[in-house]
């Protein structure tokens, strides 16, 4: 559960990699110049509509907030509609409040294996691809223009609960993060920026 | 008639012996150290108390494994918990291993109707079952979702999620490799719940021995592997063990110095034999006493035998070398008998203090320098044969002689030193007090820093507040901790408290479980009211079969009890939650103060009133900490009310003896200037004083008393050479007692040492400043301060 929900929000993460001023050129699209694109966001806000697509229901739960991010670490997701619900990554503390609820609190210090995982999305917003690189498998397909990075995790205690992250993006835009679950479940989410500044 | 006399002395000390011997040999010896701590005031509070010591915290052992890399631990955990759990020693064994969290997951899914506070009639309305689905519906969309959707089919109405969230107040260990592991991944650890109570410390040895001899035979140990143990069971037997060592050790050490420095200053094995009888004879009579008295004995009381020692040893000198010169002999014992009423006044305060500990220890000393006088004044001359005599001490008293004659130069000198020891207690006003209690127990700094690593890797629960009560029988037992639960649970929305744990989480009783039971409607009913649930939700009916099934199975089955609890880490909360007690059952639930102000004590008084409430008999609130800490400032003031008593009693003493308010004065001026000085040189040497560094004040004023008596008596009349003899027997005697006091100064028992270093350090001053205070012939000029 708290692989996941840090799992989400890495992802959320990723959506902030998108500002980028150089536009890249088709001739030499590979990771590394995505990476470059996406490692100068320094704050924003962007709003989400997520659709979870579930085997046990017969239509897919959806649910949309916001999304802002402060550099250096800094994250919050505002789920506002069906269930308000607040996720938060400030420094090393996940924070998960539903309201009326006590705060639910992860220190990534005490969770090495989410830790890790958390920083590696860190560490690609730093343009660091080391540190993606080892955790997933990385494919970048598609054109500067419409760009599609697969992430397939590497260890297999995360392999056990998803198969892979889809990101699609236009230049230094994310426009859909996909996840597929290993249960055949997953969930899209589109994102639209509203404010990025560098 | 004086042969007759003789005899029958000798034949009431032989008879008195033999009784001692036959008392000591059936009487129980006891080295833990909790008669050294404060007992509550209350009964029923006390009784509670070692209860709550007894059920959960005496019970349980925590055990870190160190070393290796964490697959290697982590092996290590496993095969330590199955070597432990085999061994039968153990309630139960925790190491976080999947089986038993499997097991525990299973317990409260499978029983889950039984067990969640929202079962009720309204639950399986149309209504209550639609709120529910749609709001598990809504938070599968959630980050928890992807928990819920595998049990979503069987749970739609989210019991599970309940039950989980009455158990997240304690942070659980983190998992490396499958096991619990510290918060930095460099050690694996475990808890152990001995089966045998805290207080049975001779079996808490064996548990502790088990663990370590199974740990040291597990296969794949690597060089640098090691294991950590902690918990009050472990410091029990550490401080037992300690005390054991050390009271021994101590106690020979103390008769090696006191047998050397006789032997230096009579010469002869034999006078040594015959100085050591009232010793030896005082410390069988005290022994016995305490015995008597208290039904057992604190091996601590036997280290503290030591101060007898120093002061009966005293005696015997002054009889030895006061032999010398005959004819003063009535004013000699007069002037021993003061010096014991002296003793008996300070030490009399011990009596009424609130340690067992140290009431034994007054009542040991009384009892003992009593005896020891007794034997020097009737038995000792019966046995000593008259040519028996001290060599001439008159070289060595001589020179002592002249080294007093010019310290009189420097009468000056006490009495500034008292007015800088004064300053110094002044500066640290505020800071002379420690209040912690733990500054007297045994255990070492790096062993409560193992502790206290432990305790949170383990996350071990604050148990700092606590409701309890007691039942007749197991169900009312839980009948009540939901009644109380019911009030806690208001007070916990009004937020007056964080939360609180209760077993009737674990295991509701018969009764709620079958009214849970009655809450869940036939099953055509419940298809029913589902069907009409489901209206305008994302989810077929088809699809929650199981839930249909799960309900209507729950609704006819066996009701839960204990057995059903087996092999869940769920039952070692349980049994530590709801302790069998030999006629009854302890019900204990602990509460968590709200974590915004974990400094501000919980509103006790608040939470009582609410929780009387429930007209359970005898529930009461308790805080631990605040019970310990005040319950020493108390006996700390009361020994402080006690020793101002015993002073003033010495004092008048002395007066009434000396008859004169000048010589009083002159008896009591060094006395003082010691104490002030003793006081100021351990708080400069960086200690906070305790309750055993002001028993030390006190025996420093009883003793040291003794020798400005002696001093000041003795320069009223006698011949130059019976003088000399007083000075010389004086330091022999001083010497005694500041080496057998401050062999105890080294003692790593707190309570030990505190003791031994005030004495010891007290005890020289006090010689030093009656040497030049009241020593000294009164005709003799003081000579001109010539500064060396």
């Amino acid at each position: 559960m708290k692989i996941t929900a840090s799992l989400r929000l890495a992802a959320a993460i990723l959506c902030f990699l998108t500002l980028a001023v150089p536009t890249a050129r088709a001739g030499d699209w590979r990771v590394p110049q995505l990476m470059q694109l996406l490692a100068q966001n320094k704050s924003g806000t962007a709003t989400f509509v997520e659709k979870n697509y579930l085997s046990v229901l017969n239509k897919p739960v959806i649910s949309s907030g916001d999304l802002s991010f402060v550099a250096p670490d800094k994250l919050e997701k505002r789920t506002l509609t069906p269930r308000p619900e607040t996720l938060t990554l400030d420094g090393n503390i996940l924070t998960i409040a539903l309201p009326g609820k006590r705060p639910m609190t992860v220190s990534l210090r005490q969770h090495p294996e989410i830790a890790a995982f958390v920083e590696s999305i860190r560490g690609t917003l730093a343009g660091d691809l080391n540190a993606l690189q080892a955790f997933y498998t990385l494919k970048l397909g598609g054109t500067p223009e419409r760009w599609r990075l697969t992430l397939k995790p590497k260890s297999e205690r995360l392999a056990r609960i998803f198969d892979r992250i889809v990101i699609r993006g236009t230049q230094a835009d994310i426009r859909f993060i996909d996840l597929d679950e290993r249960d055949g479940d997953h969930s899209e989410m589109a994102i639209t920026q509203s404010d990025i500044r560098r | 008639m004086k042969v007759l006399g003789k005899h029958f002395a000798l034949l009431v000390w032989l008879a008195g012996l033999v009784a001692c011997v036959l008392v000591i040999a059936s009487t129980r010896f006891v080295s833990d150290l909790s008669a050294f701590m404060p007992h509550a005031p209350n009964e029923r509070e006390q009784v509670l108390i070692s209860q709550v010591r007894d059920g959960i915290i005496g019970r349980l052992i925590m055990i870190g494994i160190e070393g290796g890399d964490a697959a290697q631990r982590a092996r290590l955990s496993h095969e330590l918990a199955g070597g432990l759990r085999r061994s039968g020693l153990f309630m139960g064994v925790q190491n976080g291993d999947e089986a038993t969290q499997a097991r525990d997951r299973a317990y409260f899914f499978q029983n889950r109707y039984l067990l969640s506070p929202d079962i009720t009639p309204e639950r399986f309305t149309a209504g209550g079952l639609h709120a529910a689905i749609a709001d598990s519906v809504a938070a599968l969309s959630d980050e928890s979702g992807m928990l819920l959707k595998h049990i979503f089919p069987r749970d739609p109405t989210g019991e599970m999620l309940q039950l989980l969230g009455q158990f997240d107040g304690g942070s659980q260990p983190r998992h490396l490799d499958g096991v619990w592991a510290s918060r930095d991944g460099t050690r694996a650890v475990m808890l152990a719940y001995t089966r045998a109570p805290g207080t049975d410390t001779t079996a808490q040895a064996r548990a502790i021995a088990t663990i370590r001899q199974v740990f040291g035979k597990l296969p794949g140990l690597e060089p640098d592997n090691r294991i950590l143990m902690s918990g009050t069971s472990v410091f029990a037997v550490k401080s037992r063990n300690t005390i054991e060592g050390q009271v021994a050790r101590l106690a020979s050490a103390s008769l090696l110095l006191v047998v050397c420095l006789l032997l230096l200053v009579y010469r002869s094995p034999r006078l040594l034999a015959f100085g050591l009888l009232p010793v030896l004879s005082g410390a069988l009579v005290g022994i016995t006493a305490v015995s008597l008295a208290f039904g057992k004995v604190q091996g601590l009381t036997m280290g503290f035998g030591t101060t007898l020692i120093g002061e009966a040893v005293d005696y015997s000198i002054y009889f030895f070398v006061q032999r010398l010169g005959q004819a003063r002999l009535a004013h000699f014992w007069r002037t021993i008998w003061l010096g014991v009423a002296t003793s008996i006044a300070g030490f009399a305060a011990l009596l009424f203090s609130g340690f067992p500990g140290l009431a034994q220890l007054g009542v040991y000393t009384i009892s003992g320098l009593i005896a020891a006088a007794l034997v020097t004044r009737y038995v000792l001359p019966a046995l000593v044969p008259a040519n028996l005599r001290v060599r001439s001490l008159d070289r060595l008293g001589l020179a002592l002689e002249a080294v007093i004659d010019r310290a009189q130069a420097l009468r000056w000198l006490p009495l500034l030193l008292a007015l800088a020891g004064a300053s110094v207690v002044y500066l640290h006003a505020g800071k002379v007090w420690n209040p912690d209690l733990s500054s007297l127990s045994p255990i070492s700094k790096a062993d409560r820093r193992v502790d206290l690593t432990l305790r949170r890797d383990l996350g071990a629960p604050d148990l700092r507040y606590m409701a309890a009560f007691t039942a007749p029988n197991q169900e009312l037992a839980l009948q009540g901790a939901e009644k109380a639960g019911a009030v806690l649970h208001t007070l916990m929305r009004d937020k007056l408290i964080a939360g609180f744990t209760t077993p009737a989480a674990i295991l509701p009783s018969l009764a709620l479980q079958r009214a849970r039971q009655e809450a869940i409607p036939d099953p055509a009913t419940l298809r029913r009211n589902l069907k009409q649930a489901l209206v305008g939700l994302p989810v077929d009916i088809d699809k929650l079969q199981g839930f249909l099934s799960d309900a209507g199975s729950a609704r006819t089955r066996a009701l839960l009890t204990r057995a059903d609890l087996d092999g869940t880490s769920a039952s070692m909360l349980f049994d530590s939650l709801l302790v069998k007690r030999s006629h009854d059952y302890l019900v204990l639930m602990p509460i968590r103060a709200p974590a915004r102000d974990a400094d501000a004590p919980l509103d006790i008084a608040r939470i009582q009133k609410a929780l009387q409430t429930t007209h359970l008999r005898d529930i009461m609130t308790i805080d631990l900490l605040k019970e310990t800490t005040s319950l020493f400032e108390n006996y700390r003031n009361e020994v402080l009310a006690m020793s101002e008593i015993g002073t003033l009693v010495i004092v008048g003493l002395l007066f009434i003896s000396l008859k004169s308010v000048a010589r009083t004065a002159r008896v009591v001026a060094p006395l003082i200037a010691a104490v002030a000085c003793d006081v100021a040189l351990i708080l400069l040497s960086g200690t906070e004083l305790t309750i055993l560094h002001l028993v030390g004040l006190l025996l420093v004023v009883a003793i040291g008393s003794n020798y400005a008596l002696f001093f000041e008596r003795l320069n009223r009349a006698g011949s130059p050479a019976e003088y000399r003899q007083t000075q010389v027997s004086l330091v022999v005697a001083n010497l005694t007692t500041v080496g057998s006091f401050g062999i105890l100064g080294f003692s790593s028992i707190p309570v030990l040492s505190a003791v031994g270093i005030t004495v010891s350090l007290g005890a020289f001053l006090s010689l030093v400043f009656s040497a030049i205070l009241s020593g000294g012939r009164l005709q003799s000029t003081p000579t001109p301060a010539v500064l060396p």
